[in-house]
């Protein structure tokens, strides 16, 4: 079968053909063809089933407010649900799929559905599916379930990539309309910066869809010259293929342009699509209007459509949905349908026109007061049942229908922020109203001004206002003679009496269900939407919405605008999450924060494990070892018996210099740091402003004027901007400055009683590096390797004597090698965070797993270092009474009573002999490890009075992994308890 | 009207005609025992409880546009009673046994689903914080599960594990979780309290509160003065404009949280999934539409309506670990305004005004709470007791340093 | 949203973390004798209001200026912008 209702002429290429394929079957269609104007062409009109019912459905339109006529467009991973065969272009080997049927789109097992319809109607689901209770669950939501949705995903990941780009402008004229072209000319000429989009492959608007002259030319090829004109000019972007999907605050509105979706396959190095966010100091929206059908009985049948859908098809496309039509319409631009197929050579069989006094037709005959009480046939439109003015039925036989019921100006966008759409009496449809986006004007038929003359100036005035407002001045648009036809409307929502009457022909919406949902008080228009799901389906009721209301109004016998609208949200139409995305996916999703000894680490095949944005050498496996914890025990023994290094550098960093320096630490830490001397490093504990440990960290004093501050990891954003905030908001005349060093710094721990010899070698000579000259927590700017700038704190997480030393980051790579080197005749040992994080516990430290927001001082047996004598942040709320319960949790060590056994991090405390609930919580575990020194598991805790509990046995239950067993309190210090290793 | 398979069947037989309303329009009468204000979940489960548990009467539900038109009709309808602290977990736990029998108790249909809810795990640090947090949900009564990487794979094939950004090592199940039909849950705890005898008033403004001698009488609204023994402030999201006309200044800021729902899809999520490295979990409704979300846009407002970057960034935490996700359209996208608290916890509490209560502070965790929440409000309104499972919720819970801080972030309301 | 930044011109607001209403410069006198219950009020109360509302941001991907913008609640209209520690200073905390 061939292209049996092709017609002559259209905007597309006739002398080319291309193959596509739909279901099984292929077909031929022609380069500018979408896939619903092939498939016309083709003599298809059946391309869909409907949501509820399963009802056979035709294309109700020929754009992007399409609700009928969507498929599975494409294969294999590319597959893409949902689709608009309205808008979907079609290309050489395109293929598309029917859904939402089983087994076949002819037939489709759950059109039982449709017989079953009337178990169905809105609000069935609330008021069944309940007897027995279980059943629900097991039974009736599993089939609900299968049975809904429409497309289906591959199921595999999209392989195609998605940018993001940003754009400035002037101003952004939304929709190549009329309006649009003539606002864009008026702008450009003007001297203004333009960014002109349309959703559309062509520009033009109506003007490729209708066959109005403008000036000498037809409309399209005016569109077209002018569009050419456009390009052509620098200050002028023209976006074809780009759909403004949202307005969001302060002139920034979101577009996605199609980059690729025309394509096969997107061209090698280019994105299937662009998410731009669109920066505008003015916006004209021109988004034209949209048609809105007639509700009447079995309005569903494929064939049935928009007239003006049909007009755009036979004008455009050169297609027709069948050979013989009829049109039924209550104004009188359905009669342009009937003209323009005529033109056509299609047959009109009859133009119903609703109103008594309906224009003459010009070889068609027109049935004056007339409606369409039925239609009939099986897969697709056979004929129409007719009622005439004196109530006389008669059926016409035609394989399709348009129905214009008026049209609805595109508002949505206006609604965006606050704006509410008003009611306009002229043209019986809502036009923006309230306040529209920051920047914005309406112009043409999004406007509700419907005829061509009216739009081209009322854009061109648009632009020569926002011209003015910027400063510009605007020459007189040149713009050519058109058609200005008045609307000539008398509203007509509905045919009563109809028993199945389809109001949202996507989600099987009736008039019926509307009147039900009154009948139950679901009449707050948002109720009206939730209760029936009228206008929630993949085209937001762009075409059932306003007929929704106007039943809703006559039945409340309220006015429409009384009824109001429902919210209109972005996207303007569904928009693929890929393109949200862009490119930030897979390993992408986030950037990765590399150490200066990455490279070298990896080159010594070190695990890395994400620590926050950066990778960090977990351990540094060795030629023999099977299990990661062979690598950390022997990191960590080697480091406590002689030496070992750890690349410390996303700790966090930040230089404090001035002469309030020293004040300024006063006031974030909890402790004192006035009289810290120069040369010396601090422990430090900032809390936050309500008395909560914040972080912890050291303070060295480099100068009387000058500190480095280090943080955890974790927090090293936080603090910095913590400080900015004291410092500049609090404390705004200190004399302080900070600046964040976390990456000007390559920063490294060599701890382990041979350290010092270590560095020895390292740092200049000229450096005393002996316990006396640089004992525990000293620091000082040294100089390293003959001369390299450098900085050497005498600090220890490990508890081990041990040093940390900062070189210019450029050196990391250097300095690593060079300590790995020196210290091989100590058989030094790089050790990655699980041995850093063994040594921790071992040691008692306390980390992120101690420092979880919700600790205090007290808590971490700190609660002496708030100092009393002066004020710092957090000093004051620290000391309410929640916070220093006798019985508040302390940090406290825990060893298993039998030592084979584990102590895991997340596991709680009990009393002995207690019941195991939460009531009897008495703490948990934050952090645990084995520990190679003792030999057995170890873990730190927090526990209820803690301090007062030491070699008590507790119950250890961790119910979610199993484990119930004892251990006993012990101090958190397993290693070293007195501190003489690291003043060694 | 009680709904039955036998009235079903006779409505469906004979044209529905039978059917009435769901709930009656009420005119405000001048005075009643009970105000509730706002007509949300939590203000129509608050007035069905007085009435069915607490054996009150003369109760209104004052609401200023249609009821269910806040955060229980644009949320992403997930239940859940994975909490960490004792404050927090029997309450929520409390709650989701009340949604367990939530159907048979109100004959409506709100299509409780228990289909399951997952945390992912990416880290060790991750781990043990979950570890932590299923043991106290175990301790407190509720269900919890450690899943490996490879059972949660198992489940979902289509999880991105060649090149994450950050591996999946596993994650916390909490198996009597899952979602809700939340605009149902307003309009069945509606009907049931209608039937009750509970006058439903929509369109119905409260402007101000009647304070006489320190007492609150009653409020005055745009349908005129009524009077009420007590009045309960129960409109999450406007708290803190409504309190301030009794002058109180309370520790709540609203943000907004937006939310997404993609176009209807053939099911593909079998349980709803949350990605804590992202900003993203999602779930698929029974309609078919993935319906997801992630942070709040992170700034005071009253706009139901967020912005672009936290929409791409909720799609980029749906990318990364669903990348079958790219070719999905999102098809429309709204906010509601949370109660953002200062510790991320609820209150629900006298006020220093005898006679008027507050409910609210629920920031983007009200859903799930509906029914406990409306419960323990009843029994507070009724007793004048908190709830047993309620009694961390107070006001001075700051004054005192006792604060319900799940997150650990302190008092920053956007951090929660 | 876009700030328009005192110093640097309009910048969108991604750069910028937010962190609450301005009043947090007002950190109150720890030494009064009701220090405590002021704290509080300080800490945890909020004006929380339905229209124009002075509040930080901090230019993190920026030049690390706290700012006071005016803005807007209900419309998000942005009607001031200032360098907070102008706006500190101002207000009293000068030493």
């Amino acid at each position: 079968m061939s292209q049996v209702n092709r017609l002559n002429g259209g905007l597309i290429d006739q002398s080319r053909s291309i193959s596509f394929r739909f279901d099984d079957r292929w077909m031929k269609g022609h380069p500018g063809d979408t896939l619903a104007s092939a498939l016309l062409a083709n003599g298809v009109r059946l391309m869909g089933r409907s949501f509820k019912y399963h009802r056979p459905r035709g294309p109700l339109t020929a754009g992007s407010e399409e609700p009928n006529a969507i498929v599975e467009l494409r294969d294999g991973a590319r597959q893409e649900p949902n689709t608009r065969a309205t808008t979907a272009e079609l290309f050489d080997g395109l293929t598309a799929r029917s859904q939402n049927r089983w087994p076949s789109l002819a037939f489709d097992a759950l059109s039982i559905n449709d017989r079953l319809s009337s178990f169905f109607a809105a609000g069935f689901y609330y008021k069944t599916f309940m007897w027995p209770a279980a059943f629900w669950e097991k039974l009736y939501e599993p089939m609900i379930r299968r049975a809904a949705g429409l497309g289906s995903l591959s199921l595999k990941a999209d392989p195609d990539n998605y940018d993001k780009g940003y754009l400035h402008c002037d101003v952004l004229i939304i929709g190549a309309g009329p309006a649009g072209l003539a606002a864009a000319l008026t702008a450009g000429e003007a001297g203004l910066s333009v960014i002109l989009a349309d959703e559309d492959s062509l520009a033009g608007g109506r003007l490729n869809a209708e066959s109005f002259a403008m000036g000498q030319q037809a409309g399209h090829a005016w569109a077209a010259e002018t569009a050419a004109r456009l390009a052509a000019m620098p200050n002028v972007r023209l976006m074809t293929r780009t759909t403004v999907l949202g307005a969001f605050d302060h002139g920034i509105y979101g577009a996605l342009e199609r980059v690729s979706d025309h394509l096969a396959v997107p061209a090698e190095g280019k994105p299937r699509q662009i998410l731009w966010r669109i920066y505008s100091r003015r916006a004209i929206l021109a988004g034209g209007a949209t048609e809105r059908p007639i509700v009447f009985e079995n309005n569903d049948r494929p064939g049935i459509m928009l007239a003006s859908a049909m007009r755009a098809y036979a004008n455009r496309w050169a297609a027709t949905p069948a050979q013989e039509i009829a049109v039924f319409t209550n104004n009188d631009d359905g009669h342009r349908t009937a003209a323009d197929l005529t033109a056509k050579g299609v047959l009109v069989a009859a133009v119903i026109d609703t109103r008594p006094d309906a224009p003459k037709g010009q070889g068609y005959e027109v049935i004056a007061g007339g409606t369409i009480t039925n239609t009939s046939g099986r897969l697709g439109l056979a004929q129409v049942e007719v009622t005439d003015a004196k109530g006389n039925r008669r059926q016409i036989k035609c394989g399709a229908l348009g129905v214009s019921g008026g049209w609805n100006p595109n508002v949505s966008l206006t609604c965006h922020q606050r704006g509410r759409p008003a009611w306009d009496v002229d043209i019986h449809a809502f036009v923006p109203g309230g306040t529209l986006p920051e920047g914005m004007v309406v112009a043409g038929a999004a406007n509700g001004v419907f005829s061509t003359h009216a739009a081209l100036h009322a854009g061109a005035e648009a632009a020569v206002g926002i011209a003015a407002d910027l400063g510009h001045t605007a020459p007189s648009p040149d713009l050519p003679e058109a058609e200005d036809a008045p609307v000539a409307i008398t509203p007509f929502w509905h045919v009563s009496g109809a028993k199945r009457a389809w109001v949202d022909q996507q989600n099987d919406v009736t008039a019926k269900d509307i009147k039900l949902a009154h009948q139950e008080n679901f009449t707050s228009v948002e109720h009206l939407k939730r209760y029936t799901t009228l206008g929630m389906a993949t085209d937001q009721g762009k075409t059932s919405n306003m007929a929704g209301l106007a039943i809703m109004a006559e039945v409340a016998g309220k006015s429409i605008p009384e009824v109001g609208t429902t919210m209109f949200r972005p996207p303007y139409t569904p928009t693929a999450i890929g393109a949200f995305a862009g490119r930030s996916r897979g390993t992408d999703f986030r950037p990765i924060r590399k150490t200066p000894s990455h490279f070298w680490a990896e080159e010594q095949g070190a695990e890395f494990v994400e620590v926050g944005m950066w990778l960090r050498a977990q351990w540094f496996p060795r030629a023999g070892e099977t299990h990661w914890r062979e690598s950390v025990d022997r990191e960590v023994l080697q480091t406590r018996r002689s030496v070992g290094v750890c690349d410390v550098t996303t700790l966090g960093k930040i230089d404090v210099q001035g002469s309030d320096a020293a004040e300024f630490l006063n006031a974030i830490y909890c402790n004192g740091f006035a009289k810290l001397a120069v040369g010396r490093t601090r422990y430090g504990l900032m809390l936050r402003e309500d008395g909560i440990a914040m972080d912890d960290g050291t303070a060295g004093r480099l100068a009387e004027d000058h500190f480095v501050v280090t943080t955890t990891t974790a927090n090293a954003v936080g603090v910095y901007r913590h400080m900015e905030f004291v410092r500049q908001c609090l404390y705004p005349d200190m004399d302080v400055q900070l600046i964040s060093t976390t990456e000007a710094w390559a920063q490294f721990a060599v701890a382990g009683p041979r350290s010092r010899e270590l560095l020895r070698k390292i740092v200049d000579p000229e450096f005393d590096m002996t316990n006396e000259g640089f004992p525990f927590m000293a620091c000082g700017e040294i100089t390293v390797c003959g001369g390299l700038r450098a900085r050497l704190f005498r600090i220890s997480f490990s508890g081990e004597l041990a040093y940390e030393i900062a070189v210019p980051t450029r050196y990391g790579d250097a300095m690593i090698r060079r300590l790995m080197e020196a210290g091989r005749e100590f058989d030094v040992v790089p050790y990655g965070t699980e041995a850093l994080g063994v040594m921790r516990i071992e040691k008692g430290h306390a980390a992120g797993n101690e420092l979880n927001g919700t600790t205090t001082a007290l808590n971490l047996g700190m609660d002496r270092m708030v100092s009393t004598k002066k004020d710092s942040i957090g000093a004051v709320l620290s000391r309410r009474e929640g916070l220093n319960e006798p019985d508040a949790l302390r940090l406290v060590g825990l060893r298993p009573v039998s030592p084979d056994k584990p102590v895991p991090a997340g596991a709680h405390l009990m009393t002995k002999g207690s019941a195991v609930d939460a009531a009897h919580d008495q703490g948990y575990v934050t952090s645990a490890c084995y520990s190679p020194n003792l030999g057995h598991q170890i873990g730190l805790a927090f526990l209820k009075s803690g301090h007062e509990r030491m070699g008590e046995i507790l119950r250890l239950v961790s119910p979610l992994t199993g484990i119930d067993h004892e251990v006993e309190v012990v101090s958190a210090h397993f290693v070293d308890p007195e501190g003489d290793r690291l003043r060694a | 009207m009680r709904y039955s398979g036998f009235k079903v069947i006779k409505e469906a037989l004979t044209g529905h005609r039978g059917w009435g309303p769901a709930w009656r329009d009420a005119a405000p009468r001048g005075s009643y025992d009970y105000v509730i204000i706002g007509g949300g979940g939590h203000g129509l489960a608050t007035a069905y409880y007085l009435a069915k548990e607490f054996g009150q009467a003369r109760i209104a539900v004052l609401e200023k546009g249609w009821i269910g038109g806040g955060n229980v009709g644009r949320n992403t309808t997930i239940i859940r009673s994975n909490y960490l602290l004792d404050g927090n977990e029997p309450f929520y736990e409390f709650s989701l046994k009340l949604w367990e029998g939530l159907e048979q108790d109100l004959n409506y249909n709100a299509m409780v689903s228990q289909r399951g809810i997952l945390n992912l795990i990416h880290s060790d640090a991750q781990r043990d914080a979950f570890v932590r947090r299923g043991n106290a949900m175990m301790l407190n009564g509720a269900d919890a599960d450690l899943l490996t990487a490879e059972q949660i794979v198992a489940r979902y094939p289509f999880l991105n594990v060649n090149d994450a950004r950050f591996p999946i090592k596993g994650g916390l199940a909490q198996h009597r979780g899952g979602t809700v039909r939340h605009d149902a849950v307003a309009w069945g705890y509606a009907r049931a309290a209608d039937q009750r005898g509970v006058d439903i008033i929509q369109n119905c403004e409260v402007t101000g509160f009647r304070i006489e001698e320190g007492r609150c009488t009653g409020v005055e609204t745009s349908r005129g003065f009524i009077g009420a023994r007590k009045v309960g402030a129960c409109v999450a999201g406007s708290s803190s404009r409504l309190m301030a006309k009794a002058d109180m200044r309370l520790p709540i800021e609203s943000h907004v949280l937006q939310a997404f729902v993609s176009e209807g899809l053939k099911p593909v999520l079998p349980g709803v999934i949350t990605f804590g490295a992202g900003h993203f979990y999602c779930s698929q409704s029974d309609k078919g539409g993935l319906v997801f979300g992630g942070d709040i846009d992170g700034y005071n407002s009253y706009a139901q309506r967020g912005n672009l970057p936290v929409v791409e960034d909720v799609c980029e935490g749906g990318m990364a670990i669903f990348p079958m996700l790219g070719r999905a359209r999102l098809l429309r996208m709204w906010g509601g305004i949370m109660d953002m608290s200062m510790d991320g916890s609820p209150i629900i509490d006298r006020t220093h005004i005898d006679g008027l209560y507050f409910n609210g502070g629920w920031c983007y965790g009200g859903f799930k709470a509906t029914p406990a929440s409306g419960f323990a409000y009843a029994h507070l309104l009724a007793t004048d007791r908190p709830h047993p499972t309620a009694t961390a919720y107070r006001f001075d819970r700051f004054a005192k340093g006792r604060m319900i801080d799940e997150k650990g972030m302190g008092n920053q309301p956007n951090l929660h | 949203m876009l700030i328009n930044h005192p110093l640097l011109g309009p910048r969108d607001a991604s750069e910028f973390i937010y962190k609450g209403d301005a009043a947090l410069i007002h950190r109150p006198d720890p030494t009064a004798p009701d220090a405590q219950e002021v704290f509080i009020d300080y800490g945890y109360l909020r004006d929380n209001p339905a229209g124009a509302h002075r509040e930080l941001w901090f230019h993190e991907q920026g030049d690390r200026s706290w700012l006071v913008v005016t803005r807007d609640t209900v419309t998000h209209e942005i009607t001031e912008v200032e360098l907070a520690r102008d706006v500190a200073r101002r207000e009293g905390r000068s030493k």
